[in-house]
């Protein structure tokens, strides 16, 4: 494959940053918001050729004649030469997941940034201030995000991942003049700085260890005959953890070394996926505008974590301890995320609990993965959601942003009953909602179905209490679209200023996403993303399958019978509560209140934090600290300080300016020299 | 032993050294004093040329009696009035005077007794050092000749003239 | 009797020491110019003795008496010429009251 599509499509948002961040101060609005969106539409013209080459050309370098996906390094630049073995390179690896993220990221990009052309200015047209520093940021970020994920090597990874880390700290503190956003995207870049910490050490270990950074050597082996390609292999995995079981110390605090690394490394996902306890940071960083949620916080950032525990899953799987980490990391998550997004009152805030459950399910799809079950469903179905959530969640979202920019609130309290106002908005948030809560025939269903199968595979209690997540998602959902466009009919004051519709630039993406998300569902997938490059959808003779109607065909409806009806029944539920406007919810509410209260609280995780960073680490360690510094150290200094000026004081007379003084006592002192120079001669 | 001239030439020398060097300190009309120093290094010219170097003795009185006196006497006349004396003398600065005299002389004084094997050698026979063998030894650049002092003290002395100049000249 | 080293080091040594005298006593700064001479002179006056009786073949002693005295001249000449600079700005020529120097 030629170098210059995938080279291009780095490029591309790395010289809008900086051709927006240097000179659009000196642009108008509008020609910068349509230079970034024209830059990241090539990029996705580009990333979609180049992701259709690697799936359907058939070339040998990206399938090989028994159908099996391949890994593609289309170039690898040494960049970092430290020692003979210390060496970091920067480059661009194909590979199942790497192309279907090539479609997803610039998707949902280009969507932002023809979504934002319309929000980021208000009902009088007038832009945000700015504006062109927004498209800045977001092209710098669709370059940290497409770097991040055709990484190479952990390293090349870990740089654009802190690249996305800091892109979302700019994006969420866009609003720099607003405390509450400038202590949100604070708080986004600590939390993940923190996890980011474990990352690190997990690859200082792991490289440490295995003596190199490159996947093509930690996870596959090279294929014969085809440079720069290589393929999946569980014998070079096997030999990563042979380098750690014959390592002299293979053990560490009762588990093996390589569990610990993969788990660090894990724990930077965590941070960047927010998955419990290192959470917090998302639901506050709805702080930044919505599309900027929609972009980085629903459909790819967030994802990061994902994407890296899939990138290692050879090595996860020589470890399981670790993958059962992860499935009870992120059934937990799952579950409470979706708790909580039952109480929410700020729309974006539900929403954000629901991504954050939303990728806790992929987390434990990934987790659940076994290649003796189905060729490793799970991993097949934690990208598949990963790609239909990453395009109902943005859709989801950016309807969100029409409704706040409708009306100018959060709150859904200030919504209420605007089907009829709205109803591009309307349809479109419906579409949405029936694909997040895994309704036949949209996105959502089919691979929210392939996760509930993987957990099925994998055992009852976990399928069991995922599909009971799923069904809270399909409650919660609904009750926020039956409050935002049902409940109770919107008072309008004042006919000339009734919601409506937003302009094109806003609902095209709408409309497209929606689109999307009706049809995603239906991609083959399983002949398109498999752990080891397999295809999961072959006939008898060994041939791949194919066709619109592959995946419906290799349903297994027991499975999606009862997903279906649990979602049903919740759709259901919450249509009896929350259709019209009645005292059912208040009833429920006041039934359980404690429970009620703590998921409105969020479990009082953001207090459980505030305490032990306060009180504890604050108060017990910090101040010690901070009272040595001031005390010790400050008042050496000061000491030192004192002392040299009082010794200052008090010679201060020798230097009187008076010569014969000066004589007095360089001749007093020779004298004193010369007398001790005979006294010790004699 | 020493011819009885040469011991009273000595004792000439000596005790105007010693008298006139005292002199010079303590009287207190500085032109006196001025006075009192040309004696004291006629004194010291004299003792030049008891000890056999005339050229010396000559460069002595040129430089020192003839140059540097002058040049004191014109500066006293500049700056003082003639027949003014200076105020007595506080008891305090004297004290300080006398104690760092007496020490060096004490210290010094110790050090000349106390080495005496060479305090005492006599004097050795000497040829007067001839006119060529100076002239040669200022010009030369061998082993103890010294060219390069010469042309440093010139430079240093037409750096002093001009730095003379610049620094006395009314602005 | 033999006039020795010695006899000719004691009336340098004196001269010296009515130096140091001169030098600190005195508030005049011609004065203490004049000082200054005397300290000079009774050190030429050591190196010629041990010149002439240590080694008498020799003339480093003679010579360096010779570049000093050259050196005495030039630093007098300088020296006065900073002295009625100073006479010159401040009518006053007492050491005790040029203390602003030391800046």
């Amino acid at each position: 494959m030629d170098i210059t599509l995938p080279l291009l499509i780095l490029v591309i948002p790395l010289f809008m940053f900086l051709l927006l961040g240097l000179t659009g101060m000196k642009m108008s609005h509008r020609l910068a918001g349509t230079l970034g969106t024209l830059g990241m539409g090539t990029v996705l013209v580009l990333s979609y050729i180049t992701a259709f080459t690697y799936f359907y050309s058939g070339a040998p370098e990206f399938i090989t004649t028994a159908g099996e996906r391949l890994q593609y390094t289309v170039f690898n630049v040494t960049w970092l030469q430290f020692t003979d073995s210390l060496v970091i390179n920067l480059g661009f690896l194909l590979d199942p997941i790497s192309a279907m993220m090539l479609i997803v990221i610039p998707t949902i990009s280009f969507m932002v940034h023809l979504y934002s052309l319309g929000y980021m200015r208000d009902h009088h047209g007038v832009y945000e201030h700015g504006f062109q520093r927004f498209y800045a940021f977001l092209s710098l970020f669709s370059f940290s995000m497409l770097g991040l994920v055709v990484a190479t090597n952990i390293f090349q990874m870990y740089i654009f991942w802190e690249l996305v880390g800091a892109s979302s700290y700019l994006l969420i503190g866009f609003y720099y003049k607003k405390p509450s956003a400038v202590s949100a995207s604070k708080k986004a870049f600590i939390v993940t700085r923190f996890a980011d910490l474990g990352f690190l050490i997990g690859i200082l270990i792991l490289s440490f260890y295995t003596g190199t950074f490159n996947f093509a050597d930690l996870t596959s082996a090279p294929v014969d005959g085809i440079a720069n390609v290589s393929q999946v292999s569980l014998t070079t995995a096997e030999g990563i953890k042979a380098l750690f079981t014959n390592s002299p110390a293979p053990m560490f605090m009762g588990a093996s070394v390589m569990t610990w690394a993969l788990v660090l490394i894990f724990m930077g996902g965590m941070g960047k996926s927010a998955m419990m306890p290192l959470h917090i940071w998302l639901p506050d960083a709805m702080e930044g505008p919505t599309p900027v949620s929609a972009l980085i916080h629903a459909a790819t950032m967030v994802v990061a974590g994902v994407y890296l525990v899939a990138r290692l899953f050879p090595l996860y799987l020589m470890e399981t301890a670790a993958l059962d980490i992860i499935v009870v990391v992120g059934a937990l998550t799952a579950f409470y995320a979706a708790m909580v997004a039952c109480t929410q009152v700020d729309i974006k805030r539900v929403l954000a609990f629901s991504t954050i459950s939303q990728i806790a399910f992929m987390m434990v799809s990934l987790g659940v993965a076994r290649p003796e079950f189905h060729h490793g469903l799970g991993y097949m179905a934690g990208m598949f959601h990963l790609f239909t959530h990453a395009m109902f969640k943005a859709l989801l979202f950016l309807c969100a942003g029409a409704l706040i920019h409708a009306i100018g609130s959060n709150d859904y309290t200030a919504m209420h009953g605007l089907r009829k106002y709205m109803p591009i908005t309307h349809i479109t948030f419906l579409i949405g909602c029936l694909a997040i809560a895994g309704i036949i025939p949209f996105a959502g269903f089919f691979s929210k179905d392939e996760i509930l199968t993987a957990c099925f595979g994998h055992s009852i209690v976990w399928y069991i209490w995922m599909s009971l997540v799923a069904g809270l998602t399909a409650f919660y959902m609904f009750r926020l679209y039956y409050l935002i466009f049902w409940w109770k009919e919107h008072k309008v004051e004042d006919p000339h200023h009734a919601p409506h519709d937003q302009p094109w630039t806003m609902t095209a993406p709408l409309v497209i996403l929606a689109a999307i998300s009706c049809v995603a569902g239906f991609v083959p997938f399983g002949n398109l993303v498999t752990w080891n490059g397999h295809p999961m959808f072959v006939n008898e003779n060994g041939e791949m399958t194919s066709g619109f109607l592959t995946n419906l065909e290799n349903l297994d409806w027991s499975v999606a019978g009862i997903s279906l009806a649990v979602a049903i029944i919740a759709i259901l539920i919450a249509t009896a509560m929350y259709k019209k406007e009645n005292p059912l919810p208040a009833k429920m509410k006041n039934a359980l209140p404690a429970l009620w209260d703590w998921c409105f609280h969020r479990f009082y995780w953001d207090e459980l934090y505030q305490f032990i960073t306060h009180k504890i680490i604050f108060g017990c360690i910090c101040k010690p600290i901070a009272w040595f510094d001031r005390h010790i150290i400050d008042g050496s200094m000061d000491g030192l300080a004192y002392v040299t000026n009082k010794a200052s004081e008090a010679i201060k007379g020798f230097q009187s300016g008076k010569v014969q003084m000066y004589v007095w006592f360089y001749l007093i002192g020779a004298l004193l020299l010369g007398a001790i120079t005979l006294i010790c001669l004699i | 032993m020493e011819s009885v001239g040469s011991i009273i030439m000595y004792v000439i020398i000596a005790l105007s050294i010693i008298v006139f060097s005292v002199l010079t300190v303590t009287t207190r009309k500085i032109l006196r004093s001025a006075t009192y120093l040309l004696f004291t290094l006629f004194a010291t010219a004299a003792l030049y040329f008891k000890l056999d170097y005339e050229f010396l003795g000559a460069v002595q009185i040129a430089v020192y009696a003839g140059g540097i006196v002058v040049l004191f006497v014109f500066s006293i006349l500049l700056t003082s009035h003639p027949g003014h004396s200076s105020e007595k003398l506080v008891s305090r600065k004297r004290v300080l005077g006398l104690t760092l005299a007496v020490a060096t002389l004490v210290i010094a004084g110790y050090a000349l007794i106390s080495r005496c094997s060479v305090m005492f050698a006599k004097l050795p026979q000497m040829d007067n050092p001839s006119m060529q063998k100076i002239g040669e030894t200022l010009m030369g650049t061998g082993n103890g000749e010294y060219l390069l002092p010469f042309e440093a003290i010139s430079v240093l002395l037409l750096a002093c003239i001009i730095g003379g100049v610049v620094v006395a000249r009314k602005r | 009797m033999d006039i020795t080293v010695i006899y000719y080091l004691v009336p340098s040594l004196i001269m010296f020491c009515c130096g140091v005298y001169g030098f600190v006593t005195r508030k005049n700064m011609i004065a203490m110019l004049i000082s200054l001479e005397l300290m000079l002179n009774s050190v030429d006056i050591n190196f010629v003795v041990f010149n002439r009786f240590l080694f008498p073949n020799q003339l480093e002693g003679m010579f360096f008496t010779l570049f000093a005295i050259a050196i005495a001249a030039a630093e007098t000449a300088l020296a006065i010429a900073i002295i009625i600079n100073i006479f010159r700005a401040s009518k006053n020529i007492d050491a005790t009251d040029v203390t602003k120097m030391k800046f």
